[in-house]
């Protein structure tokens, strides 16, 4: 199969960016500047990310297109404004995760953000579970580029008026060279940002100017130290098939609503989790030294017993310091309990923490 | 006045007398981006020739530092363990990860000169 590009590419290797291939599409892992200096960047600037990869899923139709989404999403969309989003999970019977997504209420239906590598196989489903009643169009005529950090609000209001005022997960259609973007205010770095859909003849033009008024492209593998950092999940580490939202820590994101009342696929189990408890969950894992525990790395309590595996692990710029994600049995999930990792053969002490690792300080208001 | 010699697994090698300075070169770190983490031999330690002798990860992923040649840890370089971004802003001299007392000098005949390690360290990540 071909290696895909995004529309960006030419732009990425002009701004001399190490590739990588990720999902089938040739990515930017850093430019010159580095990883660690990209990371600091987006937390104290601006950063932009060509996240073009992802999937646009548009989702077209009425009053029972929202009945049949409540079949398989555990989400209130009857109650879902227009222009406003949610984080949501495509499950399975068993509410294992094949997906986690944002889905957005726009004018005739839904837009739904999935995961690069997931997107055709939750076409597939989706489909099936729709039974092609409704146009769905995996849109790869847009681009799908993310603004990051603290300067980047005044950096694209500058010049599409307006954004200023979108609240956090919410959206609008904005007019960019007489064409129709859509943005939304939200991300995945734990900074303040917008992602912006835009036809792809438009998307190095836009990026241009948001490098022209003074934010710079930053690499997969500054967004990847970004979101671990902001204790945000990852496909494929910390979400898979085999775990459900329950365990995954992300209960917040089931309508409590819909929970009472079930009735969509996987509500079963996760009453059933909900009630019961989970046997494993997923917490944070700060290792107490320099010592960097990576996915895989297994987590023993302190009689030596197995109780967990490292899902995601790296250096925190920010915090200056290791941080980690993984999944323990349930027991030796609460704050502060201490664990060892294996690392190349050692054992090295770490604490079960709290997430994020890193949180904004600044007040909004307080920057210049 | 000795000359520096090259591994295949990137390692540059400077021979003072009996005792054979090692550490990662340039065009290594340029392949791993930023260093975040070092682990060095312990101080005492025997390692073998192309035997592990340490450990780098930048922020992406853990790689393995190799010996070139066989011999006692005689001293470790303690500052690139407490601030690892010196391996990347002075890889061929003062950020060295450690000191060999070298047990046999004619395996050094097996390593690459400059010249050579340049041409196969561009045609390795071509």
């Amino acid at each position: 199969m071909e290696i895909k590009k995004t529309s960006l590419y030419q732009l990425h290797q002009d701004s001399k960016a190490k590739f990588v291939e990720f999902a089938g599409y040739q990515m930017p892992i850093q430019y010159s500047d580095g990883i660690v200096e990209e990371h600091k960047f987006t937390r104290n600037h601006s950063g932009i990310f060509d996240v073009s990869h992802m999937g646009q899923l548009f989702l077209y139709g009425d009053e029972k297109l929202i009945e049949d989404l409540e079949k398989i999403f555990p989400l209130n969309l009857k109650d879902l404004k227009l222009n406003h989003s949610k984080y949501s999970f495509l499950m399975n019977d068993e509410a294992g995760i094949y997906d986690d997504l944002i889905i957005t209420k726009i004018e005739q239906g839904f837009l739904i953000i999935l995961n690069a590598a997931c997107k055709e196989n939750d076409f597939k489903i989706l489909s099936k579970l729709l039974n092609n009643k409704y146009k769905m169009v995996l849109d790869e005529k847009r681009s799908l580029i993310a603004i990051q950090g603290p300067k980047s609000v005044k950096i694209l209001n500058d010049f599409i008026n307006g954004v200023k005022d979108l609240s956090f997960m919410s959206g609008n259609w904005f007019l960019f060279k007489e064409q129709k973007i859509y943005i939304t205010r939200s991300g995945y770095t734990g900074e303040d940002g917008f992602e912006i859909s835009l036809p792809n003849d438009q998307a190095e033009k836009f990026t241009k100017k948001l490098i022209e008024k003074g934010a710079k492209l930053i690499g997969l593998g500054a967004r990847d130290t970004l979101r671990l950092e902001a204790g945000l999940c990852l496909y494929g580490h910390e979400l898979d098939k085999d775990k459900t939202p329950v365990e995954a820590n992300l209960k917040w994101a089931i309508s409590k609503e819909r929970i009472s009342k079930g009735n969509f696929i996987g509500s079963n189990k996760i009453y059933k989790q909900l009630n019961d408890g989970v046997s494993k969950i997923r917490v944070g894992v700060k290792p107490e030294g320099k010592i960097i525990a990576r996915e895989k790395t297994k987590i023993f309590n302190q009689s030596d017993l197995h109780i967990g595996e490292i899902t995601s692990g790296t250096f925190g710029p920010s915090v200056n310091g290791p941080v980690a994600m993984g999944y323990v049995e349930n027991e030796f999930s609460k704050k502060d309990t201490k664990v060892f990792l294996e690392v190349r053969g050692k054992k090295y002490p770490a604490n079960i923490c709290g997430l994020p690792f890193y949180k904004k300080s600044y007040v909004k208001g307080a920057n210049k | 006045m000795s000359e520096v010699k090259y591994s295949k697994e990137h390692e540059w090698i400077k021979l003072e007398g009996d005792i054979a300075i090692v550490g990662i070169t340039k065009h290594a770190t340029e392949m791993l981006g930023d260093i975040v983490f070092a682990e060095l031999p312990e101080k005492g330690s025997n390692v073998e020739k192309d035997g592990t002798a340490g450990v780098v990860e930048s922020t992406k992923a853990a790689s393995d530092v190799y010996t070139p040649v066989s011999g006692e840890v005689v001293d470790t370089n303690q500052a690139i363990v407490d601030d690892p971004s010196k391996i990347n802003q002075d890889p061929e001299d003062s950020a060295w990860f450690f000191k060999l007392k070298i047990k046999d000098p004619s395996e050094m005949d097996t390593l690459m000169n400059k010249d050579d390690y340049d041409k196969f360290a561009k045609e390795t990540s071509a």
